[in-house]
């Protein structure tokens, strides 16, 4: 349902109410801009020579060009060690056998109510404990996002072949197929067309986690732009904003793409599942 | 087990900060998220505007950097703060400043997925029954969205949970904060200090999946 569908056509009088709304709704986002901006001026953060520093092209290819690289980096390699995670425990738990599919259950259900932090903390020193030494950061990041987001994808990955019409597998069996050939030519195929979306959307909660390696000192975009550049600058409020911005346009072209390929299997006539969205959580 | 016992109270100290944070912006991220919610349907365009913005700047940001503009931003260079004088005090209510901004933005956009739940004819029939927007809003479409979207908002909560861990940067001591400790001091026992506080985790979480889950059943619309 639209929120168009919620509203008449507004009268004379809603459209009287819909103007002193609007006035209201104006006055009140001056009056916030105006707090931020007196406080702002107050700590003397409009001074130019906090926000200089990003139009210097040496603080971009420096400092948060580089630190964007490592995101993206620990991203990227997070997203692939996450999804290998996510169908090797996904289809294992919807396998026949009980000794593969009741394992593969509680290591989803565990990492999915575990914090990611807490993973990574124990990833760093664990390590420790094993070898003798600390784990690089880059390495304890990419563990902690890959069990977590690897645990929801494996969700996403049983509830998208779940969503399957039986039907299909049926038709499939009668045909004298067997069960891996059913689940590599008839299921899978149609699953990741409606998984895909939710898979996009996991990206991007992936990629805004890997911030967490700040707090274990990984070289990521937020540590670059938020820890050195302000160390060198004293400019916290503008790098934030900066930082933000760039968090924010990637995650948003991101979410785009999302939104773009669930129309898109929404219409496709390529499978008869309908797109699948987040799972629920343990316990529900 | 040597080491979870020998710390049982400063472990225990944490869970409940983290229980204290979680169940405060918990409160508070529902109020405002229902409010934005409210404003992202309004026939205003100036308050639809608004509350979207909000909603994309905040969800598009990673919370560890909403956490550190609190801590760093709002009360080390604007000073903001809630008490100078006790530190325990105004960092906890500014993690909560930022746990709850952040969450407000899902727990608006779950309840507005709700609104998109309900069918169109149901707005319909209300319209045609002669209901104005706000009796139409009261008595026949919040109702059915907020029943549609108890799981979905039980798993904002449990995200909520999880995510107090992430206050560490903003420098309020909770259940992270003392596991972090505890691994650097120890000379062994890691993996019996990540076992013990992951299990806080699941029994902190798990209750509350079992009671969203056990009430959507019970509330679920017939359709």
């Amino acid at each position: 349902m639209s929120a168009g569908v919620l509203f008449d056509a507004p009268g004379p009088r809603a459209r009287l109410r819909h103007n002193v709304l609007t006035l209201v709704g104006v006055v009140g986002l001056l009056l916030i801009g105006w707090f931020v901006w007196r406080r702002m001026s107050q700590a003397g953060q409009w001074d130019a020579d906090l926000w200089t520093p990003f139009l210097d092209p040496q603080v971009w290819t420096g400092l948060i060009l580089p630190g964007l690289w490592g995101t993206l980096t620990a991203a990227a390699v997070a997203a692939v060690l996450a999804l290998a995670f996510g169908v090797v425990f996904g289809l294992g738990r919807l396998s026949d056998h009980a000794w593969l599919r009741l394992p593969s259950a509680w290591i989803v259900e565990f990492f999915r109510a575990v914090p990611v932090l807490i993973m990574i903390f124990f990833a760093q020193y664990g390590t420790f404990a094993l070898i003798g030494e600390v784990l690089p950061a880059f390495w304890a990041v990419v563990i902690g996002l890959t069990l977590y987001n690897g645990s929801v994808l494996a969700e996403v990955f049983r509830s998208g072949v779940l969503a399957v019409p039986r039907g299909q597998s049926e038709a499939a069996y009668a045909l004298g197929l067997r069960k891996g050939e059913v689940m590599r030519l008839v299921l899978l195929p149609q699953a990741v067309t409606a998984m895909l979306p939710a898979i996009v959307s996991q990206m991007v909660v992936l990629l805004k986690d890997t911030a967490l390696g700040y707090i274990i000192s990984y070289e990521d975009l937020l540590n670059a732009g938020f820890r050195t550049v302000p160390a060198n600058f004293g400019n916290i409020i503008p790098a934030a904003i900066v930082v933000a911005l760039i968090y924010i346009v990637i995650n948003l072209a991101l979410g785009w793409f999302a939104t773009r390929l669930e129309a898109r299997s929404r219409r496709s006539r390529k499978s008869t599942a309908a797109p699948v969205t987040a799972p629920p959580p343990p316990g529900a | 087990m040597e080491a979870l016992f020998d710390n049982r109270e400063a472990i225990l100290a944490g869970f409940w900060a983290t229980i204290r944070l979680a169940a405060m912006s918990a409160l508070l991220s529902l109020v405002l998220g229902t409010l934005l919610a409210a404003l992202r349907v309004a026939p205003v365009p100036v308050l639809r505007w608004s509350g979207t913005v909000y909603v994309n700047v905040l969800r598009n940001t990673p919370l560890t950097l909403v956490l550190l503009f609190c801590s760093l931003g709002i009360s080390n260079t604007l000073q903001l703060n809630f008490d100078v004088y006790d530190p325990s005090f105004n960092g906890y209510w500014l993690a909560i400043v930022g746990l709850t901004a952040y969450t407000a933005t899902f727990v608006c956009e779950t309840l507005r997925s709700g609104i998109n739940t309900v069918p169109l004819g149901q707005a319909e029939a209300a319209r045609a029954i002669g209901l104005t927007f706000f009796q139409s809003m009261r008595l026949v479409i919040l109702p059915q969205a907020f029943r549609a979207v108890i799981t979905p908002l039980g798993s904002v909560l449990i995200a909520l949970t999880k995510n107090t861990t992430v206050v560490i940067v903003a420098g309020y001591a909770e259940a992270a904060f003392v596991m972090k400790e505890m691994l650097y001091e120890s000379t062994g026992g890691t993996l019996e200090i990540f076992l013990g506080f992951a299990l806080g985790f699941v029994v902190l979480t798990l209750p509350i999946g079992f009671l969203t889950g056990r009430l959507a059943r019970r509330l679920e619309v017939k359709r």
